[in-house]
């Protein structure tokens, strides 16, 4: 007892030691909390990942799927199967069929987004301190999720056609040297997130001679192959290679609410899979199965993807337009011939994360490149998308994101910093609005 | 009345400001008010309009709701409001000058300085950073000086970490406060108005896990230890409290503010800042101070509320 009264000792949590050790990482981030920002109407948002759904046709598909309830809807409102609905399974080879892939309907996993898929490949694969490789950057959702298993991202550098596959095979010499465990590769071929970057098909070969030649299993994860700006889809890896899980989705090709993706895997794989999404969640979501299914059925899904190409394609050319005309001297970026995203590098000395900062001030967001590294890369690089915001907000946000990078440079010319004040631990991505 | 609790805006702290704003509307719920809620937007001037007798809780987290602009605008309308006048506010909310009104008031506070961006620029920066050093002295903290939460705060250990420093502070804007480093305990103490004047609360005493009270120590539950009252001797938790009061006094406060204290090896304790808008989450200082004084976070702002109406 004190003058105060009886003293409260508290931690605001009662169960804090009692938590596993994968949540260390699980924490309240200033960054992160930055990003909360974003949505404002006021900002102009080069950071979100989320598709542009505005131009579906939602009168049919409303009335589709009225129609759905009225006719089977005891039966799309009921548990399902745990390996997913067999004729969303189907239809599925037919979406895979496009990039060159030929399967069996049997091998096929229904999964909540591909994300979920990510989650059940690293359950059953990966122990405490087990090595998955992964390209140089890497989506940000992925490598949260192999750290809350407790693995060891390695990166592996890339070049001008991504992952680079003398680097793989140093890499894979060097960790094999050291009796490291490595459980797969991870890789985004088409128009990488967040790079933009694509392997080509040479490059895809050369990538699986390497993983053939060390023995690793290659996650492959393909959610915006279909999303070719320029030229028709390169054939996926999947279609060359055996040892491949491949991972698709509907959230870029049709709508990410309805948590639709799926994995092929290797039979035995694919065994294992299936048990742990019972385990998970006893069966993927029975309604959205449906909708898609019906949606495949019914509307021109293939000519939509045509519609969000060539959305996609003005406002990819209205960034690179922008970037042109406003970066100032000493940055690069990339060029992606589909998916979302643009690549920045700057220069030297730059910390993209204390940028955020200003970018609330100048009214834009973006995403700081550290994000996407499980190793503290990325300082001097930011993720910028043009998926969502209109043309026009485009060039206005890149504009406003060069105005903040010019004051970065100021501030460092009278500091003469020269390398970012690291920042401990990995860098916290953004939510899943944002990956 | 309409009570209208607005949080959100576009501040660094908005993700703190929402949830501070949610926790107090549900607790003033909780105790049978009817509550408005609003983010800071182009359509809440003409809701303020719109209800019957306002009162606006303005539960916003730096940028316009802590440096007085929101307050000013409220007083330009004509609605009355909780929390601090603008001119009080925006003096309280700029380190340089809170710091320095505090110091002139003969309260201990740490030696400071406050320079632009482009003071560095112009007359070189390495001259100021070596006069810096031997002016103050390392250890030393380098702050943005309107920004919260330890937004680009950093502790500066020796010379060749202070250019980076600042760097990170000037991300927030473009002055900066260096100051004298104070070693000892951190406490908050809370000074609360009610309808018999100005009180302290039990002083609340920070433990980050990690060392150093920043961002994630702050909002992550379970990453800071927090005793209330702190484990000082009765006469330091007298002396802090009674600072807490004196700053709020001189700052020119209204109804509620929170002091954030360091308690030195002597038992002094020195002003380090003030708050006119104290955090309210589940993590926030202020909400401890009302437990640990037998007050609920309800009736608390109901009270204030009531003076705020009364003008």
């Amino acid at each position: 007892m004190t003058s105060d009264g009886p003293r409260f000792d508290t931690r605001l949590d009662r169960f804090v030691d009692n938590y596993a050790n994968r949540t260390r990482g699980m924490r309240v981030s200033a960054v992160r909390a930055l990003f909360a920002v974003a949505n404002r109407p006021e900002i102009v948002s080069l950071a979100g990942g989320m598709p542009n759904i505005k131009d579906l046709p939602l009168p049919d598909i409303a009335d589709d799927l009225a129609q759905l309830v009225r006719d089977n809807g005891t039966q799309i409102m009921q548990y399902g199967s745990g390996q997913g609905e067999p004729r969303i399974r189907e239809q599925i080879l037919d979406v895979m069929a496009l990039e060159g892939i030929e399967a069996n309907a049997d091998d096929v996993l229904i999964t909540a987004g591909s994300q979920q898929a990510l989650d059940l490949v690293s359950r059953i694969f990966l122990d405490p301190g087990d090595v998955v490789l992964a390209e140089s950057p890497s989506y940000v959702g992925a490598l949260g999720t192999f750290l809350s298993y407790e693995a060891d991202v390695v990166h592996v550098p890339s070049d001008e056609s991504g992952l680079d596959p003398q680097a793989l095979h140093e890499t894979a010499t060097r960790l094999e040297a050291d009796d490291r465990r490595i459980k797969f590769l991870y890789t985004i071929p088409n128009y990488n997130n967040p790079s933009g970057l694509t392997q080509p098909w040479e490059r895809r070969i050369e990538v699986l001679r390497v993983c053939e030649q060390h023995g690793i299993l290659v996650v492959e994860d393909n959610p915006y192959g279909l999303l070719s700006l320029d030229a028709e889809p390169i054939p996926a890896m999947r279609s060359a290679g055996a040892d491949v899980i491949y991972l698709g989705s509907f959230s870029k090709t049709f709508a990410p609410g309805f948590r639709v993706g799926w994995a092929l895997a290797p039979h035995a794989i694919r065994e294992k899979l299936v048990l742990a999404q019972e385990s998970a969640t006893l069966c993927p979501p029975v309604f959205s199965q449906f909708a898609i299914s019906n949606y495949l059925d019914k509307q021109d899904w293939k000519g939509q993807i045509g519609v969000y190409r060539d959305m996609y394609r003005e406002r990819r050319d209205a960034m690179l337009a922008a970037l042109e005309d406003f970066m100032p001297p000493g940055s690069t970026w990339t060029h992606p011939k589909g998916g979302f995203f643009v690549w920045v590098s700057m220069p030297e000395g730059v910390d993209s994360q204390s940028m955020m900062a200003r970018g609330v001030d100048a009214r834009v967001a973006f995403v700081p490149g550290g994000a996407f590294y499980a190793d503290g890369q990325g300082a001097r690089n930011v993720r910028l998308s043009y998926c969502f915001p209109t043309v026009e907000n485009i060039r206005i946000g890149v504009e406003r994101f060069a105005d903040v990078l010019e004051g970065e440079l100021d501030v460092l010319r009278t500091f003469g910093v020269h390398s970012p004040t690291p920042h401990p631990g990995r860098v916290a991505g953004p939510g899943p609005d944002l990956s | 009345m309409t009570i209208i609790v607005i949080s959100g805006g576009l501040s660094h702290e908005r993700d703190v400001s929402i949830r501070s704003g949610r926790r107090v509307s549900q607790a003033l719920r909780d105790k049978g008010h009817d509550v408005v809620e609003s983010d800071v937007n182009a359509d809440l001037v003409a809701l303020l309009g719109s209800v019957e007798d306002p009162v606006v809780i303005p539960m916003l987290h730096g940028g316009l709701g802590e440096d007085g602009a929101f307050s000013e605008v409220l007083g330009v309308l004509g609605v009355p409001f909780v929390g601090s006048r603008s001119g009080p506010a925006r003096a309280t909310f700029d380190k340089s000058i809170a710091t320095t009104a505090v110091h002139a008031a003969g309260l201990a506070a740490p030696r400071q300085l406050a320079l632009p961006h482009d003071i560095f620029r112009e007359l070189g920066a390495q001259s100021i950073m070596t006069a810096i050093g031997e002016q103050l002295g390392y250890p030393l903290m380098v702050k943005p000086s309107r920004s919260g939460s330890a937004l680009g705060a950093t502790k500066v250990s020796s010379a060749d970490e202070l250019p980076g420093a600042l760097v990170g502070a000037y991300a927030y804007g473009p002055m900066a406060v260096i100051e004298q480093f104070i070693t000892g305990t951190e406490v908050a103490v809370t000074v609360l108005e009610d309808a018999d004047g100005l009180r302290a609360l039990p002083p609340v005493e920070i433990r980050p896990s990690s060392g150093v009270y920043d961002y994630e120590a702050r909002y992550t539950a379970g990453a800071t230890r927090f005793v209330t009252p702190a484990e000082l001797p009765t006469a330091q938790l007298e002396a802090a409290k009674n600072l807490a009061l004196a700053a709020h006094r001189v700052l020119g406060l209204r109804h509620l503010s929170r002091t954030d204290i360091i308690v030195d090896g002597d038992g002094t304790p020195w002003f380090i800042e003030g708050n006119v808008a104290p955090g309210m989450t589940e993590t926030s200082l202020a909400p401890l101070a009302f437990e640990a004084a037998g007050l609920d976070l309800g009736d608390v702002f109901a009270g204030l509320v009531a003076l705020a109406g009364r003008g």
